[in-house]
């Protein structure tokens, strides 16, 4: 109990990423989807950093440099778009999304 | 001891403040509870002795990420709640049942692969940061390119989309956008 392993990070990481599964599934705010997205992607960072220090491998720490990247190109465009939507539209509400009623 | 103490206290901070983001009503709540998590999360990386990567995270999240969200939500109009509406219960069995198969594929990995041995070894006596930059820069080069690249790619696309005037395509030949271009 007072050790702390890896599977100590990995639950952390899974219980983390479950809190981002249910805010993706069932916030309709777009805004706050990408909120949800963040901690997607930080609690897959959390299970690299913990990887690459319980088997001693540097790899870890690079695969969550390009996804601390990828996050960030991810806020840029994606902020961009919403900006564009709320200009046209008037709401950035999920449902209001649908406009192809498919 | 200590690590154990400071792995308990920074879980249950950023599983409060995560579940703040996900659960509250308000914008702001949950974008001050999103900033906090990003650095309680840092701490995890300092524990893990990945400082460089520590570092990152408060500069990248908490220093770009959060004030460009910062930025954007001076565009919408957020004290107007946007209505969640609830009651589909497939999604809420369908999350629960995502959540328990990804802790059997966490818990189960680790068992499938016990004769890992490191690529890249990390070596005693230098610092993580120029550990990191050794490998970074000769075996991940070709990747760290490309993500130059995504980012700058990223860079354009937010500017043209997000600045004035910039949403009029610029081949397309009408009159408001000849104006915008002459």
């Amino acid at each position: 109990m007072m050790e702390i392993g890896l599977n100590h990070y990995l639950i952390l990481s899974t219980i983390l990423f479950a809190i981002g599964l249910v805010g993706v599934m069932r916030r309709k705010n777009l805004l706050l989807l990408f909120f949800a997205t963040e901690i997607l992607l930080n609690s897959v960072n959390i299970a690299f950093a913990a990887i690459s220090h319980y088997y001693g491998d540097l790899t870890g720490q690079m695969f969550a440099f390009f996804v601390i990247a990828i996050a960030a190109s991810e806020v840029a465009v994606g902020l961009g778009l919403l900006i564009v939507w709320y200009k046209r539209h008037g709401n950035i509400n999920l449902d209001n999304l649908a406009s192809m009623k498919g | 001891m200590f690590e154990a103490i400071a792995f308990y206290l920074f879980a249950f901070l950023t599983i409060a403040m995560f579940y703040i983001t996900v659960t509250t009503s308000q914008a702001l709540y949950a974008l001050s509870a999103l900033a906090a998590g990003m650095i309680f999360i840092s701490a995890f990386f300092f524990i893990l002795g990945a400082d460089f990567l520590g570092a990152i995270q408060i500069i990248v999240y908490t220093g770009a990420v959060m004030a460009l969200y910062a930025f954007g939500m001076m565009f919408f109009d957020t004290t107007r709640a946007v209505k969640e509406k609830q009651g589909n219960k497939f999604i809420i069995v369908g999350m629960s049942a995502i959540a328990a198969v990804l802790i059997v594929a966490i818990f189960a990995a680790p068992m499938l692969s016990t004769n890992i041995t490191a690529f890249y070894p990390s070596v005693a006596d230098i610092g993580n940061t120029q550990e990191v930059g050794m490998v970074l820069f000769t075996k991940y080069l070709i990747p760290f390119e490309l993500a130059a690249v995504m980012l700058l790619v990223a860079m354009v696309a937010g500017i043209v989309l997000a600045g004035k005037q910039m949403d009029n395509s610029l081949t397309l030949e009408d009159d408001t956008n000849k104006k915008v271009l002459s």
